[in-house]
Protein backbone atom coordinates (compact mmCIF):
# COMPACT_ATOMS: atom_id res chain seq x y z
CA UNK A 1 0.00 0.00 0.00
CA UNK A 2 1.10 3.46 -0.79
CA UNK A 3 1.30 5.54 2.16
CA UNK A 4 1.52 9.43 2.94
CA UNK A 5 5.35 9.48 3.20
CA UNK A 6 5.19 9.31 -0.92
CA UNK A 7 3.42 12.64 -1.11
CA UNK A 8 6.11 15.61 -1.83
CA UNK A 9 8.50 12.78 -3.52
CA UNK A 10 10.22 13.88 -6.50
CA UNK A 11 10.94 11.76 -9.84
CA UNK A 12 14.37 12.29 -11.38
CA UNK A 13 13.84 15.13 -13.55
CA UNK A 14 13.18 14.29 -17.72
CA UNK A 15 14.42 15.98 -20.44
CA UNK A 16 12.84 15.77 -23.81
CA UNK A 17 13.53 16.77 -27.59
CA UNK A 18 10.64 17.49 -29.56
CA UNK A 19 11.32 15.67 -32.53
CA UNK A 20 9.28 16.02 -35.88
CA UNK A 21 9.61 12.23 -37.11
CA UNK A 22 8.21 10.75 -34.02
CA UNK A 23 5.55 13.62 -33.64
CA UNK A 24 4.20 12.33 -37.38
CA UNK A 25 4.43 8.96 -36.12
CA UNK A 26 2.12 9.76 -32.98
CA UNK A 27 -0.33 11.63 -35.40
CA UNK A 28 -0.26 8.73 -38.37
CA UNK A 29 -1.49 6.29 -35.08
CA UNK A 30 -4.25 8.50 -34.35
CA UNK A 31 -5.17 9.09 -38.19
CA UNK A 32 -4.65 13.12 -37.30
CA UNK A 33 -4.21 14.91 -40.75
CA UNK A 34 -4.11 18.31 -39.20
CA UNK A 35 -1.34 19.99 -41.50
CA UNK A 36 -0.58 22.19 -38.61
CA UNK A 37 1.21 19.27 -36.91
CA UNK A 38 2.95 18.13 -40.19
CA UNK A 39 3.87 21.08 -42.27
CA UNK A 40 6.42 24.04 -40.67
CA UNK A 41 5.35 26.25 -44.03
CA UNK A 42 1.48 26.02 -42.68
CA UNK A 43 2.03 26.45 -39.42
CA UNK A 44 4.18 29.52 -39.94
CA UNK A 45 1.47 30.76 -42.15
CA UNK A 46 -0.67 30.56 -39.63
CA UNK A 47 1.45 32.07 -36.79
CA UNK A 48 2.97 29.57 -34.99
CA UNK A 49 7.18 29.98 -34.25
CA UNK A 50 7.11 26.38 -35.30
CA UNK A 51 5.25 23.21 -35.94
CA UNK A 52 3.09 23.16 -32.87
CA UNK A 53 2.29 19.86 -31.10
CA UNK A 54 -1.06 18.40 -30.21
CA UNK A 55 -2.93 18.90 -26.56
CA UNK A 56 -2.07 15.17 -25.05
CA UNK A 57 1.07 15.36 -26.50
CA UNK A 58 3.61 16.10 -23.89
CA UNK A 59 2.44 13.17 -21.70
CA UNK A 60 3.96 11.35 -24.55
CA UNK A 61 6.96 13.54 -24.04
CA UNK A 62 7.55 12.40 -20.87
CA UNK A 63 7.20 9.07 -21.54
CA UNK A 64 9.71 8.83 -24.75
CA UNK A 65 12.76 10.02 -23.41
CA UNK A 66 12.44 8.96 -19.45
CA UNK A 67 15.39 6.52 -18.77
CA UNK A 68 12.86 5.06 -16.07
CA UNK A 69 9.01 5.67 -17.73
CA UNK A 70 7.86 3.64 -14.66
CA UNK A 71 10.17 5.01 -12.38
CA UNK A 72 6.89 6.15 -10.16
CA UNK A 73 5.79 2.58 -9.80
CA UNK A 74 9.30 1.10 -8.72
CA UNK A 75 10.24 4.04 -6.08
CA UNK A 76 6.38 3.69 -4.50
CA UNK A 77 6.63 -0.27 -4.91
CA UNK A 78 3.28 -1.04 -7.15
CA UNK A 79 2.99 -3.38 -9.55
CA UNK A 80 2.48 -2.35 -13.30
CA UNK A 81 -0.40 -4.68 -13.25
CA UNK A 82 -2.44 -3.02 -10.79
CA UNK A 83 -2.56 0.88 -11.88
CA UNK A 84 -4.89 2.21 -13.98
CA UNK A 85 -5.33 5.93 -15.33
CA UNK A 86 -7.73 8.04 -13.39
CA UNK A 87 -7.71 11.39 -14.90
CA UNK A 88 -5.64 13.52 -16.35
CA UNK A 89 -4.64 17.37 -16.90
CA UNK A 90 -3.00 19.84 -19.17
CA UNK A 91 -2.63 23.64 -18.51
CA UNK A 92 -0.46 25.40 -21.04
CA UNK A 93 1.13 28.41 -20.50
CA UNK A 94 3.29 28.93 -23.77
CA UNK A 95 3.34 27.12 -26.79
CA UNK A 96 5.88 24.23 -27.54
CA UNK A 97 6.80 23.56 -31.17
CA UNK A 98 9.23 20.94 -32.98
CA UNK A 99 12.92 21.59 -31.88
CA UNK A 100 11.76 22.85 -28.20
CA UNK A 101 14.42 20.57 -25.82
CA UNK A 102 11.83 20.48 -22.52
CA UNK A 103 12.15 19.44 -19.13
CA UNK A 104 9.87 17.37 -16.72
CA UNK A 105 9.74 17.92 -12.96
CA UNK A 106 7.62 15.23 -11.50
CA UNK A 107 6.50 15.28 -7.76
CA UNK A 108 3.46 13.40 -5.83
CA UNK A 109 0.92 15.81 -4.78
CA UNK A 110 -1.62 13.52 -3.07
CA UNK A 111 -2.52 9.90 -1.67
CA UNK A 112 -5.43 9.03 -1.33
CA UNK A 113 -6.97 6.04 0.24
CA UNK A 114 -10.86 4.86 -1.79
CA UNK A 115 -13.74 2.33 -0.96
CA UNK A 116 -12.16 1.15 2.33
CA UNK A 117 -8.47 1.22 0.99
CA UNK A 118 -9.67 -1.41 -1.79
CA UNK A 119 -7.99 1.58 -4.36
CA UNK A 120 -5.74 4.11 -3.72
CA UNK A 121 -5.72 7.88 -6.06
CA UNK A 122 -1.98 9.20 -6.29
CA UNK A 123 -1.98 12.45 -8.14
CA UNK A 124 1.31 13.52 -9.55
CA UNK A 125 1.67 16.79 -10.80
CA UNK A 126 4.25 17.64 -13.41
CA UNK A 127 5.67 21.14 -14.27
CA UNK A 128 6.85 21.73 -17.73
CA UNK A 129 9.86 24.00 -18.70
CA UNK A 130 11.78 24.73 -22.40
CA UNK A 131 15.41 25.28 -22.86
CA UNK A 132 14.92 29.42 -22.35
CA UNK A 133 13.55 28.08 -19.04
CA UNK A 134 10.07 28.87 -19.94
CA UNK A 135 7.33 27.52 -17.21
CA UNK A 136 5.28 25.83 -20.68
CA UNK A 137 2.76 23.99 -19.04
CA UNK A 138 1.72 21.75 -15.87
CA UNK A 139 0.14 18.19 -16.08
CA UNK A 140 -1.33 16.56 -13.38
CA UNK A 141 -2.00 12.63 -13.93
CA UNK A 142 -3.79 10.51 -11.35
CA UNK A 143 -3.19 6.96 -10.72
CA UNK A 144 -5.38 4.32 -9.75
CA UNK A 145 -4.07 1.64 -7.64
CA UNK A 146 -6.37 -1.23 -7.23
CA UNK A 147 -5.13 -2.78 -4.07
CA UNK A 148 -7.29 -6.03 -3.95
CA UNK A 149 -5.08 -9.18 -4.00
CA UNK A 150 -4.91 -10.84 -7.27
CA UNK A 151 -7.49 -13.76 -7.98
CA UNK B 1 -12.01 25.77 -38.04
CA UNK B 2 -14.55 27.34 -38.91
CA UNK B 3 -15.49 31.29 -37.95
CA UNK B 4 -18.17 30.10 -36.38
CA UNK B 5 -16.03 29.10 -33.35
CA UNK B 6 -15.11 32.55 -32.99
CA UNK B 7 -18.52 33.59 -30.95
CA UNK B 8 -19.85 30.93 -30.11
CA UNK B 9 -23.10 30.57 -27.55
CA UNK B 10 -23.59 28.71 -24.06
CA UNK B 11 -24.93 25.20 -25.08
CA UNK B 12 -23.41 25.13 -29.22
CA UNK B 13 -22.08 21.74 -30.25
CA UNK B 14 -18.50 22.82 -31.29
CA UNK B 15 -16.86 19.83 -30.98
CA UNK B 16 -17.62 16.35 -33.15
CA UNK B 17 -15.79 13.42 -33.78
CA UNK B 18 -16.20 9.88 -34.70
CA UNK B 19 -13.25 7.27 -34.93
CA UNK B 20 -12.68 3.99 -36.54
CA UNK B 21 -13.03 1.11 -34.25
CA UNK B 22 -10.06 0.78 -31.79
CA UNK B 23 -7.86 -2.26 -33.00
CA UNK B 24 -4.79 -4.35 -31.39
CA UNK B 25 -2.53 -3.03 -34.18
CA UNK B 26 -3.67 0.54 -32.87
CA UNK B 27 -2.66 -0.07 -29.09
CA UNK B 28 0.56 -1.79 -30.70
CA UNK B 29 1.35 1.74 -32.90
CA UNK B 30 0.42 3.67 -29.67
CA UNK B 31 2.98 2.33 -27.07
CA UNK B 32 5.41 3.39 -29.32
CA UNK B 33 3.70 6.05 -30.38
CA UNK B 34 3.70 7.36 -26.39
CA UNK B 35 6.30 5.62 -25.13
CA UNK B 36 3.97 3.80 -22.94
CA UNK B 37 4.73 0.69 -22.93
CA UNK B 38 2.73 -0.97 -20.32
CA UNK B 39 2.07 -4.78 -21.75
CA UNK B 40 -1.69 -4.44 -20.24
CA UNK B 41 -2.37 -2.83 -23.28
CA UNK B 42 -1.07 -5.42 -26.10
CA UNK B 43 -0.45 -8.44 -23.69
CA UNK B 44 -2.76 -10.92 -23.28
CA UNK B 45 -1.19 -13.19 -21.15
CA UNK B 46 -0.15 -9.93 -18.68
CA UNK B 47 -3.80 -8.55 -18.88
CA UNK B 48 -5.13 -11.43 -17.70
CA UNK B 49 -2.80 -12.08 -14.66
CA UNK B 50 -3.99 -8.73 -13.54
CA UNK B 51 -7.34 -9.88 -13.65
CA UNK B 52 -8.61 -8.33 -17.02
CA UNK B 53 -10.63 -10.56 -19.49
CA UNK B 54 -8.50 -8.97 -22.43
CA UNK B 55 -6.01 -6.15 -22.97
CA UNK B 56 -7.64 -2.59 -23.34
CA UNK B 57 -6.98 0.83 -24.94
CA UNK B 58 -4.33 3.39 -23.08
CA UNK B 59 -6.73 6.23 -21.91
CA UNK B 60 -4.15 8.53 -23.43
CA UNK B 61 -4.98 6.90 -26.83
CA UNK B 62 -8.51 7.48 -25.94
CA UNK B 63 -7.58 11.32 -24.46
CA UNK B 64 -5.52 11.79 -27.99
CA UNK B 65 -8.96 11.31 -30.09
CA UNK B 66 -10.81 13.90 -27.95
CA UNK B 67 -7.61 15.98 -28.30
CA UNK B 68 -7.70 15.51 -31.97
CA UNK B 69 -11.55 16.36 -31.89
CA UNK B 70 -10.66 19.52 -30.00
CA UNK B 71 -7.73 20.58 -32.33
CA UNK B 72 -9.47 20.64 -34.99
CA UNK B 73 -12.09 22.92 -33.87
CA UNK B 74 -9.83 25.00 -32.01
CA UNK B 75 -6.12 25.75 -33.02
CA UNK B 76 -3.86 24.39 -30.35
CA UNK B 77 -2.49 27.83 -29.76
CA UNK B 78 -6.08 28.73 -28.48
CA UNK B 79 -6.38 25.79 -26.19
CA UNK B 80 -5.78 27.10 -22.72
CA UNK B 81 -6.62 24.16 -20.24
CA UNK B 82 -7.55 20.33 -21.25
CA UNK B 83 -8.58 17.55 -18.71
CA UNK B 84 -10.09 14.09 -18.44
CA UNK B 85 -11.37 11.41 -15.98
CA UNK B 86 -11.23 7.89 -17.65
CA UNK B 87 -14.65 7.01 -16.57
CA UNK B 88 -14.45 3.53 -18.08
CA UNK B 89 -12.00 1.04 -19.49
CA UNK B 90 -12.34 1.16 -23.52
CA UNK B 91 -12.44 -2.66 -25.16
CA UNK B 92 -10.63 -3.12 -28.73
CA UNK B 93 -12.93 -2.55 -31.08
CA UNK B 94 -14.49 0.24 -29.38
CA UNK B 95 -15.69 3.05 -32.07
CA UNK B 96 -15.43 6.45 -30.55
CA UNK B 97 -17.32 9.39 -30.74
CA UNK B 98 -15.93 12.91 -29.28
CA UNK B 99 -18.12 15.78 -28.25
CA UNK B 100 -18.07 19.01 -26.68
CA UNK B 101 -20.13 21.89 -25.57
CA UNK B 102 -19.65 25.68 -24.49
CA UNK B 103 -20.54 24.91 -20.88
CA UNK B 104 -19.77 29.05 -20.17
CA UNK B 105 -18.79 32.21 -21.49
CA UNK B 106 -16.18 34.38 -19.76
CA UNK B 107 -13.29 36.74 -20.45
CA UNK B 108 -9.47 36.96 -18.46
CA UNK B 109 -7.07 39.69 -18.84
CA UNK B 110 -9.09 40.38 -21.49
CA UNK B 111 -9.30 37.64 -23.35
CA UNK B 112 -12.52 35.81 -24.39
CA UNK B 113 -13.06 32.63 -23.49
CA UNK B 114 -15.08 29.42 -23.56
CA UNK B 115 -15.04 26.60 -21.21
CA UNK B 116 -16.17 23.29 -22.84
CA UNK B 117 -18.12 20.00 -21.67
CA UNK B 118 -16.05 17.20 -23.55
CA UNK B 119 -17.31 13.52 -24.19
CA UNK B 120 -16.22 10.39 -25.69
CA UNK B 121 -18.25 7.59 -26.14
CA UNK B 122 -18.16 4.05 -27.62
CA UNK B 123 -20.57 2.94 -30.18
CA UNK B 124 -22.87 1.72 -27.26
CA UNK B 125 -23.03 4.87 -25.68
CA UNK B 126 -20.88 4.36 -22.84
CA UNK B 127 -19.19 7.69 -21.39
CA UNK B 128 -15.14 6.37 -21.67
CA UNK B 129 -13.97 9.74 -20.59
CA UNK B 130 -15.57 12.95 -19.77
CA UNK B 131 -13.35 16.00 -19.35
CA UNK B 132 -13.42 19.93 -20.43
CA UNK B 133 -11.44 22.64 -22.12
CA UNK B 134 -10.73 25.94 -21.90
CA UNK B 135 -10.14 27.94 -24.99
CA UNK B 136 -9.77 31.30 -26.54
CA UNK B 137 -12.22 32.76 -28.80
Amino acid sequence: MVDQSAVGHRFTPVTAHVEPGRLRYFLDTLGDGNPVYRDAAAAKADGYAGVPVPPTYLFCLEMLDNQKPFEFLTALDIDLGRVLHGEQSFVYHAPVVVGDTLTFSPRVVSVVDKKGGAMTLIVVETAVTNQDGVHVADTARTIVVRNGSPS
Amino acid sequence: MTHTNNSPAVGDRVVHKQFLPISRHRLALYCGASGDHNPIHVDIDFAKASGFPDVFSHGMLVMGYLGQALSDAFPPDRIRAFSTRFAAITQVGAELTCEGTVAELFEVGGERRARLALTTKDQHGETKLAGEAVVAL
